[in-house]
């Protein structure tokens, strides 16, 4: 090989296809690449014999047809009169509402549980291990399965909370009834509600609007004060205190809102042999909710467990050496750090516990595999069609978390130069 | 000096005292409680909360636990005896379905006087594991080997196998032990041809089957190293010529071969495979496939060759962003698809191989962290001293990254071995769920929910914590940094 410049390069020659490293790389690509297009073209010509032998052609038509079953949980309007489509639209929302809420509560208790374990407590420390380890070595399966027998085996029947000595008590303030088919929560009531914006067969509340701007305002207004005070600080070496403008901001529209729309909490209440009034929460989504929850917290706990490991003592003792009080050491020194560790490994368990959402088989709560990818399915016939764009939903929902967590990992990430 | 002393100071103590033992307070078990229980207000409270946790779970469950039953034959006669001795509102766990029902729970409907052979598929499991993970500590191996070897025949003799079965595996076994004790190298070709010993074993049917598949890389190998100095074309025409001997002759031989001497044993179908005995059939065959494979995704993906690093992040990121279950709907409704028309094979075979498939992509981004993380000198150092690409990556990349990412890799291993219970959703009979409702709808056994759940329950904890536990352990064993 000869490479210094100016040499002229030797004549080519077919041998060098594989003897010459310049080219080498370039044959064994389209040798692997010719194999794998031919194992595609083999796959694919399989594919449609077998489809041409069963007498089926693919097309998504189905989508448009009447699903003629019912979803018990669903956050839009549907009923069996519906299209497939829809129905697989209902079973999207009710995984996504599933993962969300998951996603939520799961770093909640992961981050309380996760330091706990540090905590200098032992008996708490302990406990939280086990916890940890417990829940982490054992298949997120069992759990679905025995917060399921107790949900359907423990808890009374909903006219176990009737009568003047009722079997059983709601919780939580009377606010919350765990029965044996579902969980009544309260819902929420306007007095003075203002009206709908119909998109369809759905509407949206203008009180959610009204709410939505009034947030989108305050976070504007709070971005506009610290700039101020920042802008102030480096002028006058003076921070001026904005704290109590910003709860203002924030708080007040909210009340005032909330005044004049007469947005309370309604109390679930036994009329007959069921609850009326509240909301009542079917027990498939309660149980694959509450089993998601512990199990990622689990391993978000020992995320955030790692994550303030990460940061070395020498960094807290560097900030009390320069006076600041312990809350603004973890705000603006540690929490910094440890949440470069956490947000990487943070994102693939939030991606994790939506993709274990779909154990929502166990429970029959009917999320996109148990409308598009189960009943619908089973209906039509249409395996390879289903199969397909359920396995596109899926990698279009990771792909967007994933993505959206990036966004946020690179505002957190050590900014090098 | 003295006399001063003497006059203005009206005291002096010669002798030094002995040291006082700390006061009560601050030694002993009352600082530990004081430091670690009740160190202020926060701490307090937290303990309380503790114990309020621990009596509430003692309370709710003990004295379920203490009147637990081993010896009924039915949840009736349960609940019979627990209310005889403790009274009619008593409630008590009924462990005695795990002693009845104990050889479903493990083996499933796997015929009964054919239980030996999954044993001793399991034990041997031990053997070819010992030389590869116990290689240098002679103690760890003797006890493995040892507890396999006296388990695995106490419990065929249990389980009833004949006097010659027990006398062949006697024979293999010492046999094997004495290869691993004398022979190091010929035990870990041992530990090779153990794959196709224990798929022998488990399915049964004649041995020509398996020897054959496994003629096939023998051949493959012989043909590399004889034509060794042509470098590359070596291995691609000995990959040809494997896949040659597989598709086309291997069957031939095999029917041949079993019609001269057949040496069967009774075939036994997929379906009958169930409880732990089909969990660990595709853990293990989906764990001992996945790592060669991710490391080869891996390398793929931090390849210099555009067109293979695509391929390999297309497969991992879509293998990634979809769930397990719907590549088990894959497996169970779509591969025949995918295949001539005409061909059906085996629903536990589809299911390892998109386990494997799943599990190797995790595998790659564990593996390509390794990678990552090692530093560029090792890979400069490796080209400094002409080491070409492939002996570079297995004399110098690979053992150093393979090591760092060992945390990530038996984690993978745990997570898949825990996922092994979703084929209960493509009609396997898993232990966790399949099985534990098989025998809930018997009639006996109607209504024992909880305690199936905590057996099985134990068991995937104390294997997937043993995993854990015994990769800190690798960690620290193959530290080699003084830091």
């Amino acid at each position: 090989m000869v490479d210094y410049p100016g040499a002229a390069s030797p004549p080519f020659r077919l041998s060098m296809l594989i003897y010459d490293r310049r080219y080498r790389s370039l044959t064994i690509q389209a040798v692997v690449f010719i194999l794998v297009m031919l194992l595609a073209s083999w796959l694919i010509d399989n594919t449609l014999k077998n489809l041409a032998i069963m007498g089926k052609t693919l097309s998504f038509d189905f989508l448009f047809r009447r699903a003629g079953y019912d979803i018990p949980q669903q956050l839009i309007p549907y009923n069996s009169d519906d299209t497939h489509l829809r129905a697989a639209v209902v079973g999207l929302l009710n995984t996504l509402q599933v993962s969300i809420l998951g996603c939520i509560s799961a770093t909640v208790v992961g981050v309380i549980v996760g330091v706990l374990r540090l905590s200098s407590n032992w008996l708490i420390a302990r406990l939280m291990t086990v916890y940890v380890e417990v829940f982490r070595n054992i298949p997120l399966l069992l759990w679905i399965l025995v917060i399921l027998a107790i949900f359907t085996e423990i808890m009374p029947p909903p006219n176990a909370y009737r009568g003047e000595n009722p079997a059983a008590e709601m919780i939580l303030f009377d606010l919350i009834a765990p029965t044996n088919r579902y969980t009544a929560v309260p819902s929420l009531g306007m007095t003075n509600p203002p009206g709908v914006i119909a998109i369809g067969r759905e509407g949206i509340s203008w009180a959610l609007v009204a709410y939505v701007v009034v947030l989108a305002l305050a976070f504007t207004g709070r971005h506009f004060l610290r700039k101020r005070a920042q802008r102030i600080q480096d002028s006058t070496g003076k921070r001026p205190t904005t704290w109590w403008i910003t709860l203002a901001m924030f708080l007040l529209p909210l009340l005032v809102l909330t005044w004049y729309f007469g947005l309370h909490l309604i109390p679930p209440v036994l009329r007959g042999f069921n609850f009326a009034e509240g909301t009542n929460l079917d027990n498939a989504f309660v149980v694959l909710w509450l089993a998601l929850t512990l199990y990622t917290g689990a391993f978000i706990a020992e995320i955030v467990r790692g994550g303030i490991l990460a940061v070395s003592r020498g960094q807290t003792e560097a900030a009390f050496a320069l006076g600041l009080r312990p809350g603004r050491t973890m705000a603006l020194v540690v929490l910094p750090q440890a949440l470069r560790v956490i947000v990487p490994p943070l994102i693939s368990q939030y991606l994790n516990l939506t993709k274990n959402s779909s154990l929502a088989i166990a429970v029959g709560y009917m999320d996109l595999r148990g409308t598009l990818g189960g009943t619908t399915l089973n209906q039509t016939g249409r395996e390879m069609e289903c199969m397909v764009l359920m396995m596109g939903i899926y990698l279009l929902l990771c792909l967007i978390i994933s993505g959206g967590m990036n966004v946020f990992n690179s505002r957190v990430k050590l900014k090098e130069r | 000096m003295s006399e001063t002393e003497a006059q203005t100071i009206a005291f002096v103590r010669r002798d030094i005292l002995p040291p006082e033992p700390p006061p009560v307070r601050s030694s002993g078990a009352i600082l530990w409680l004081r430091e670690n229980l009740l160190s202020g207000p926060l701490n307090i409270a937290l303990t309380l909360l503790g114990l309020g946790i621990l009596w509430t779970i003692f309370s709710t469950v003990w004295p379920w636990l203490s009147n637990a039953v081993w010896n009924a034959n039915s949840m009736a006669e349960c609940r019979k005896i627990i209310a005889e001795a403790h009274g009619p509102d008593a409630t008590g766990a009924c462990f005695a379905i795990i002693k009845h029902r104990w050889n479903q729970f493990v083996f499933g409907f796997y015929p009964v006087d054919l239980y030996w052979r999954p044993v001793l598929a399991f034990g041997a499991l031990f053997f070819a594991l010992a030389p590869v993970l116990f290689s240098d500590s002679r103690k760890a191996r003797w006890i493995v080997t040892g507890v396999a070897f006296v388990v695995t025949l106490a419990a065929s003799q249990v389980l009833g196998a004949t006097g010659a079965e027990l006398g062949a595996m006697l024979f293999l076994l010492l046999g094997w032990l004495l290869l691993i004790e004398r022979r190091r190298d010929w035990a870990l070709v041992a530990t090779l041809v153990y794959p196709f010993l224990a798929v022998w074993l488990l399915w049964g049917g004649t041995i020509w089957g398996p020897v054959m598949a496994l003629a096939g890389f023998l051949i493959g190998f012989v043909v590399w190293q004889a034509l060794s100095r042509f470098g590359m074309f070596a291995f691609a025409a000995a990959v040809i010529v494997a896949a040659l001997w597989w598709l086309v002759l291997s069957d031939y031989a095999a029917r041949g071969f079993a019609a001269i001497l057949p040496m069967r044993l009774t075939p036994v179908s997929s379906d009958q495979f169930g409880g732990f005995v089909l969990s660990i059939t595709i853990g293990v065959s989906g764990i001992a496939l996945s790592l060669p494979l991710g490391i080869i995704l891996a390398l793929a993906r931090r390849s210099d060759l555009p067109v293979i690093k695509m391929m390999a992040v297309l497969f991992i990121e879509f293998i990634r962003g979809v769930p397990l279950i719907t590549l088990l709907f894959v497996a169970s409704l779509l591969l025949n698809y995918f295949l001539p028309p005409g061909t059906n094979f085996d629903i536990i075979l589809r299911v390892i191989i998109m386990v494997t498939l799943f599990a190797s992509a995790y595998m790659a981004e564990v593996i390509r962290g390794g990678l990552a993380a090692l530093p560029k000198g090792q890979y400069e150092a490796a080209d400094a001293l002409g080491l070409d690409y492939w002996k570079a990556q297995r004399l110098i990349i690979l053992p150093q990254a393979l090591k760092i990412s060992i945390p990530g890799i038996v984690s993978t291993f745990i997570g898949m071995f825990k996922d092994t219970t979703l084929v209960t959703f493509v009609g396997l009979f898993d232990p966790l769920k399949a099985m534990s409702d098989t025998i809930r709808a018997s009639f006996e056994w109607k209504g024992a929910y909880w305690e199936p759940y905590i057996f099985v329950g134990s068991i995937f904890f104390i294997l997937c914590f043993g995993m854990s536990r015994y990769s800190m352990h690798l960690e620290r064993r193959l530290k080699r940094d003084h830091r």
